[in-house]
C-alpha cells in the first residue's frame, strides 16, 4: 500500500510471473507446428491451466501483501528486466484469464475447423490470435521496462486487428485497417516519449525511473506523447473514431474479447504511466484534461448510442462511453488524500465490471445475430419471449453498465462518485451520473420492444451452453457488486503514493 | 551546429512530415508510408541518445541500439500486417480511399 516496491529481487511466487507469459506463447507455437483442429484443443486446454496461474499469483500477492517480483535470467534493472505485479495487475490476469476462456468456450461453434478437412483459415487464425491476445496481455499486466511494455502493446495490436477481420468482407477490413493505422501511430508516439525518457534518465524500468524522474520538460514531453499514443489504442474520445466500426463488424468472440480486454490493455499502461512512473511528478492539470475527454466520451458516446440502429453498434458506442468514466478516476488519485484509495478501487472496478458486463453484452448480441440472421434494433420485437435467457444475461451486463445496485457498475460509480464529493470536484460526479441516465435510456431502447409481446421467428434457436457462457459473463459483473472489504485492500497492493497537492 | 543537434533536427523533421502524410492523406499506402517517416525519425532519435550514452555515459551506449532493432522488426511487421489488409481490401473492393468511412458506417442499415 506505501513506498515503492524494491526493485531488484525476485520474491517467493516471482516464477509464476513468466509462467503466466510463456503458457499461452506455447501455446501459439504448439497451434501453428500441430495446426488444424489441435489448434482449438490446444487453446482449450490451456485456458484453465492458464486461471489457475492467474489464481496462484492472487494468492502469493494476498499472503505476502508486496507486489510479486521476477527478474528475468537473474539480470538486475537497469540492465536486465524485471516482471512485477501488483493488485491491479493480478486482477487484470484473473479478468483476462476468464474471459478468454468464456470467448473461446462461447466460439467452439463457430470456429470449430468444419468435419472432412484439416484445416481451415478461420479457425486456425482465430485460436492461434486469441491465445496471442492473451499472451501480449499478460505481458502488458506484468511487464516491468517501457521499451519490453511498447513491445507488448504492439504484439497485442498485432493479434486484434486481424480478429477483426476474419470474414474478410470490404467492410471488416478496412475497419480492420483503419484500427491499425491508429494503433500504430498511437504506439509510435509511446515509442518516441520511451527514446526521450531514456536518454534523459538512461533506464525504462518503472520502479528506477519513478525513482529518478523530476518535473521537467523532457518528462513533460515524452508523457504527453506517450499518453496521447496510448490514449489513441484506448478509444478516449475524440481518438475513438475507429473503434465502433471495427468491435461492431467484428464476429460476436472477438467483439468481446477487444471491448472487454484489448481498449484495458493501453488503459492499464496509462495508469501505469502516470501512478507508476510519474507520482512525483504534480500532474494536476493532465488528470484534469484526461477526465474531461473522458466526460466528453460518456455523453458523447451515450449520445451516439441513443442513435445506433444496430445491436451491436450500439454496445460498441456504449464501450466509447465506458471508457470514458475510466478516466474519471485521475483528478481524484492525488496526494496523500483519503479519498484515493476509494478513487483507485473506483476505477479498477469500473474496468472489471465493464469488462465482464461488455463481454456478455456482445456475446448475448452475437448469438441474437446468429439466431434471426440481422441486428437491426427496431426488429427486435419479441425477442425476450424467445431467447430469455439470451436477454437475461444482456440485460444484467446493462445493469452493470448503467450502474444499478446490485452490480459491479453500481459499486464502481458508487466509489468515484464519493471521492469526487469528498474530493471537492462534484463536478466529476455529476457526469457520471448523467451518464448513467443515459446508458438506462439507450438500454430502454433495446430492451422495451425485446420484451414487447410480438411473436417472433428465429432461424435457428441458440444452443443452451453459448446461452451459459453470456449470462455468466454478466452474473460475474453482478457478483462484483458484492466485494468484501478485503477484495479492496488487495486492489491497494503495490499501489504508490502520488505527490500533489491535497486541494 | 553538432552532428547530434543536426540529427535531432532531421529526426524531428521526418517525424512532422510522417505524422501531416498520416492524418491528411486519404491513401492508405501512403499513410503506411506516413506511419514508417515517423517511425525513422524516432529511430534516428534513439541513435542521438546511444551517441550521447546516456546510461552509463560511456562512449557509445548499445543499449538504444539494441531497442532500435527490436523497433524496427516490430515497425516492418506492423507495415507488412497493413499492407497485408490493404491488399486483400483492393482484392475485395477496388481501389479505396478511407476518406469518408466512419460516415457511411453510421448511415449503414
Amino acid at each position: 500500500m506505501n513506498a515503492a516496491p524494491i526493485a531488484s529481487a525476485s520474491t517467493a511466487g516471482g516464477s509464476l510471473l513468466w509462467l503466466a507469459i510463456i503458457l499461452p506463447v506455447v501455446g501459439i507455437l504448439a497451434s501453428l507446428l500441430s495446426g488444424g483442429r489441435h489448434a482449438e484443443r490446444i487453446a482449450l486446454l490451456l485456458m484453465p491451466t492458464g486461471f489457475g496461474i492467474a489464481i496462484a499469483i492472487a494468492i502469493f500477492l494476498w499472503r505476502s501483501g508486496q507486489p510479486l517480483v521476477y527478474v528475468i535470467g537473474g539480470f538486475n534493472p537497469p540492465l536486465g528486466i524485471a516482471l512485477r505485479a501488483d493488485g491491479f495487475s493480478a486482477v487484470m490476469l484473473v479478468t483476462t484469464a476468464l474471459i478468454v476462456a468464456a470467448a473461446g468456450f462461447y466460439a467452439r461453434a463457430i470456429f470449430a475447423t468444419p468435419p472432412g478437412i484439416t484445416e481451415a483459415r478461420a479457425p486456425l487464425t482465430f485460436w492461434i490470435l486469441l491465445q496471442a491476445i492473451w499472451a501480449s496481455l499478460n505481458l502488458v499486466f506484468l511487464g516491468g521496462d517501457l521499451f519490453n511494455l511498447y513491445v507488448a502493446i504492439e504484439l497485442l495490436t498485432f493479434a486484434a486487428v486481424p480478429l477483426v477481420c476474419l470474414d474478410s468482407r470490404a467492410e471488416t477490413i478496412s475497419a480492420a485497417l483503419r484500427y491499425l493505422l491508429f494503433a500504430l501511430c498511437g504506439s509510435v508516439f509511446y515509442l518516441l516519449g520511451v527514446a526521450l525518457l531514456y536518454g534523459a534518465y538512461g533506464t525504462l524500468d518503472i520502479v528506477l525511473l519513478s525513482d529518478r524522474v523530476s518535473s521537467e520538460p523532457v518528462v513533460w514531453v515524452a508523457a504527453g506523447l506517450m499518453t496521447a499514443g496510448l490514449l489513441a489504442k484506448t478509444a478516449l474520445f475524440p481518438l475513438h473514431l475507429w473503434l465502433p466500426p471495427a468491435h461492431a463488424n467484428a464476429p460476436a468472440a472477438c467483439s468481446a474479447v477487444l471491448s472487454a480486454l484489448v481498449v484495458k490493455g493501453s488503459f492499464f499502461l496509462i495508469v501505469r504511466l502516470w501512478f507508476g512512473v510519474l507520482p512525483n511528478v504534480p500532474h494536476e492539470a493532465v488528470s484534469f484534461i484526461l477526465a474531461a475527454l473522458g466526460s466528453a466520451a460518456i455523453l458523447f458516446g451515450s449520445v451516439l448510442a441513443l442513435q445506433q440502429e444496430r445491436l451491436k453498434l450500439l454496445i460498441a458506442y456504449s464501450t466509447v462511453a465506458q471508457i470514458g468514466y475510466l478516466f474519471l478516476m485521475f483528478p481524484l488519485v492525488q496526494g496523500p488524500n483519503l479519498w484515493v484509495a476509494e478513487a483507485w478501487s473506483g476505477g479498477i472496478m469500473q474496468t472489471l465490471s465493464h469488462a465482464f458486463a461488455k463481454a456478455a453484452m456482445f456475446l448475448a448480441a452475437g448469438l441474437i445475430a446468429e439466431s434471426l440472421g440481422h441486428d437491426r434494433i427496431r426488429d427486435l420485437r419479441g425477442i425476450g419471449a424467445v431467447m430469455p435467457m439470451t436477454l437475461f444475461a444482456f440485460g444484467l451486463g446493462g445493469l452493470s453498465l448503467m450502474g444499478l445496485p446490485p452490480s459491479g457498475g453500481f459499486l464502481a460509480k458508487w466509489l468515484l462518485l464519493k471521492a469526487s464529493i469528498e474530493a471537492g470536484r462534484p463536478i466529476w460526479g455529476a457526469v457520471m451520473l448523467s451518464g448513467g441516465l443515459l446508458a438506462a435510456g439507450y438500454l430502454y431502447r433495446v430492451l422495451a420492444p425485446a420484451l414487447s409481446s410480438d411473436i417472433l421467428h428465429l432461424k435457428a434457436p441458440p444452443r443452451r451452453s453459448r446461452e451459459a457462457v453470456a449470462l455468466a459473463l454478466a452474473l460475474t459483473a453482478i457478483a462484483l457488486g458484492f466485494a468484501p472489504k478485503a477484495f479492496f485492500d488487495f486492489l491497494q497492493i503495490g499501489r504508490v503514493a502520488v505527490a500533489g497537492g491535497s486541494s | 551546429m553538432t552532428a547530434a543537434t543536426l540529427a535531432g533536427f532531421i529526426g524531428s523533421a521526418l517525424v512532422g512530415l510522417g505524422l501531416y502524410g498520416l492524418i491528411t492523406d486519404p491513401q492508405p499506402i501512403r499513410k503506411i508510408l506516413g506511419f514508417n517517416l515517423i517511425g525513422s525519425g524516432v529511430f534516428l532519435l534513439f541513435g542521438i541518445v546511444a551517441r550521447k550514452g546516456a546510461a552509463a555515459g560511456f562512449a557509445a551506449d548499445p543499449v538504444p541500439q539494441a531497442m532500435v532493432i527490436t523497433g524496427i522488426v516490430v515497425a516492418f511487421s506492423a507495415s507488412a500486417l497493413a499492407i497485408a489488409l490493404v491488399l486483400r481490401l483492393y482484392e475485395v473492393a477496388g481501389p479505396v480511399s478511407l476518406r469518408s468511412e466512419h460516415t457511411s458506417n453510421k448511415a449503414e442499415k
